[in-house]
């Protein structure tokens, strides 16, 4: 069954205690450090400010198009702050803009996505933006069909099983992907085999226009993790902390042989679905005032002022750094040339190398 | 040199590729103790054990989408659908997932897979049991099909297939698993991808054929040769990449073209090998360019009398020839 977000985060104290760490602090209670929470913090800062931008360029005409991560971000820095870079692998979904910042992708590598640029490192301005990837980052080209990429993860995990690399795989998604037919498929063949795998759900209670409750016939995705046989939690994803704990801790089962685990962070969607989807004719302006007091920027902002981590003068730099960086991606993304058709039939098969 | 059935030539290759590479894992249903409902498999996991001879649930999808994750992550997986009639909830994975992962990714992924699966009719098995489903994936960019119809080719397609850096359909009809014979060299020759053979050298007709038909058409040939019709035989062996040029080269020869196929006529895969033709080869045509195909209904019905009509036979093509070669 479901653990608690509170278990959770006891049993994360618990162990930053047992580990020595100075006693009492903020970072200590997760195994962390101050500089690692700063840093966490510039990355969800980053991801909030880059996707303002990509609805303002779409707004001005610039981008025909944005998938939004807003709301997400603390849950997907939190988690990806647990697996280790360049070596484990990440299987993202379309929302991953902060999953994907975090384990390597930079700031130009997502706006050039968003104006697919010949040197979009994703597709080089094949996809749609929001379908990022990076071998360079172990990240898994994101398509559209929702739910397949589980599997791709799955069989990554197969891979880091058979050949001993000792290697993590997670792939993450909605609760109304979390629906499909792959999941089950996935979920049990990973739980027969104990595969260093781990699932995440990102729910923000909407797929598309429909609410969880014609979605999923039961309240947290996670109670599915026991029909597997394998472990489910349920936590706050505005909960940074908490979502890393509970990540850490699936992280160090899968690479200690124990299987599977699922994760299901409560998140909140901030804008419409798409750029292209208006959320207000579903969604009452009540709810959505509700929503945004659930923004995991302010929350961890204010936690980490309120334990002394962020000073206002650390914060007054990130804002500066975020600002030019977002500004010189923009510009670079807005430089860069559109793919030249004669290069489209390019890459269908391997080419033959000289 | 050995002759070897055609499914002795598929389980050696699959035994000798899994020696040659480590990286090579076989899943799939029954593939393991049991060595799969045909035998394709068997002897791999005593010899490769669990970590490369994975007996899967019954989950095509996750087969092959797993399948796709292993070779992103340094595997190469021969994955085997039972029968090709199952092949279809791993839709989705195939064409969504495995075609399009080199070209959406700009070459940053690419996904080297076999996925094996056993079609054709002629041997009760209905309509989910007999269904030849290579159109489906003819039809997709991003793979390759491939059905040979000899042992020796067999071997050195398979061999091939497992050795390419694109996901590869290796399509075996189950009728010739056992019936079909053939010598076999021991050593490590591979036949490529993308050519076909011309089997049966004649001047007249150009008889197009793939898998089990392309033995029937060798048998068409020799029924009319009798009677001074003369036939070249064209086993494609790849269906894609097609070696158009071979293809082309036979029909402007000979200027007529019956194309054999064991699927549904309409839309099936040799509508776009007659479409070629007709769009290549217009000017040396003397005749319209014909098919033999199986009927138009949803599959093969399962007495054998319905059988028999449903089946392409040596006789239909034979009846084929002489009137294309008459006309």
């Amino acid at each position: 069954m479901a653990v608690t977000k509170d278990e959770a985060a006891k049993s994360a104290a618990a162990e930053g205690a047992a580990a020595g760490s100075a006693a009492g602090s903020l970072a200590a209670s997760v195994g962390l450090t101050d500089a690692d929470l700063v840093e966490m913090y510039r990355y969800v800062a980053l991801a909030r400010a880059l996707d303002e931008r990509m609805w303002i360029l779409n707004r001005a005409g610039r981008i025909p198009f944005v998938i939004s991560g807003q709301g997400h971000e603390g849950a997907q820095v939190g988690i990806a702050w647990a697996f280790q870079r360049g070596h484990d692998w990440i299987a993202p979904f379309y929302r991953s803009i902060a999953t994907c910042l975090t384990f390597g992708m930079s700031p130009r590598d997502i706006l050039t996505a968003q104006y697919a640029t010949a040197n979009d490192p994703s597709s080089g301005g094949r996809q749609m933006p929001g379908h990022y990837g990076s071998h360079e980052h172990n990240l898994v080209s994101v398509s559209s069909p929702v739910a397949t990429q589980l599997l791709h993860a799955v069989g990554i995990a197969l891979a880091a099983k058979v050949r001993k690399t000792g290697q993590v795989a997670m792939t993450s998604m909605g609760e109304g992907s979390s629906n499909q037919g792959d999941v089950h498929e996935g979920l049990n063949f990973a739980a027969i085999h104990k595969l260093p795998f781990i699932f995440v759900v990102e729910n923000n209670g909407y797929a598309i226009s429909v609410p969880m409750a014609r979605q999923v016939s039961i309240a947290n995705v996670a109670d599915r993790a026991a029909a597997y046989g394998i472990p489910g939690f349920v936590v706050d994803g505005n909960d940074v902390l908490a979502c890393y704990a509970a990540a850490r801790d699936a992280v160090a089962r899968a690479r200690a042989g124990e299987g599977p685990t699922l994760i299901e962070a409560k998140v909140t969607r901030l804008t419409g679905h798409s750029s292209d989807d208006q959320q207000t004719k579903y969604r009452s302006e009540e709810e959505l005032a509700a929503e945004r007091e659930r923004d995991p920027v302010p929350a961890f902002r204010t936690q980490l002022k309120e334990a002394g981590v962020l000073t206002d003068e650390t914060e007054a730099r990130l804002v500066a750094e975020i600002t030019a960086a977002v500004d010189e991606a923009t510009d670079y993304a807005e430089a860069q040339p559109d793919p030249d058709p004669s290069t489209a039939l390019r890459h269908v098969y391997a080419e033959d190398v000289d | 040199m050995a002759a070897r059935t055609f499914i002795e030539a598929i389980r050696e290759t699959l035994a000798d590729e899994m020696r040659r590479d480590e990286s090579i894992i076989v899943l799939g249903e029954d593939v393991g103790k049991k060595g799969g409902v045909f035998l394709a498999t068997d002897g791999l996991w005593a010899e490769f054990g669990d970590d490369r001879v994975i007996d899967t649930p019954l989950t095509e999808s996750m087969i092959v989408g797993a399948s796709i994750g292993a070779a992103v992550n340094g595997l190469r997986p021969i994955a085997e659908i039972q029968f090709a009639d199952f092949i279809f909830p791993a839709f989705n994975q195939i064409v969504s997932e495995a075609a399009r992962m080199r070209y959406r990714s700009n070459n940053g992924y690419g996904v080297p897979m076999v996925i094996r699966a056993p079609y054709g009719g002629g041997v009760h098995g209905a309509l989910y049991h007999s269904q030849s489903v290579e159109a489906f994936f003819t039809h997709v960019p991003g793979l390759k099909v491939v059905i040979p119809s000899t042992p020796y080719d067999a071997r050195g397609l398979l061999r091939s297939s497992i050795r390419d850096e694109d996901p590869v359909l290796f399509f075996e009809h189950k009728k010739m698993y056992r019936s079909v014979r053939g010598e076999v060299p021991d050593t490590d020759y591979t036949v490529p991808l993308g050519k076909a053979a011309v089997t049966h050298p004649g001047s007249q007709v150009t008889v197009i054929a793939y898998g089990l038909m392309a033995h029937y058409a060798l048998e068409a040939a020799d029924r009319v040769a009798d009677d001074g019709i003369s036939v070249e035989v064209v086993d494609l062996r790849t269906l894609r990449p097609l070696d158009t040029e071979t293809v082309l080269e036979s029909v402007r020869k000979t200027g007529k073209c019956l194309i054999v196929y064991e699927d549904n006529r309409f839309g099936g895969y040799g509508a776009e090998v007659a479409a070629i033709v007709a769009e290549e080869a217009f000017d040396y045509l003397d005749g319209p360019v014909t098919r033999i195909t199986g009927p138009d209904v949803p599959g093969v019905p399962y007495n054998h009398v319905l059988e028999d009509w449903f089946m392409v036979s040596p006789e239909k093509i034979e009846a084929g020839i002489r009137t294309l070669a008459a006309y």
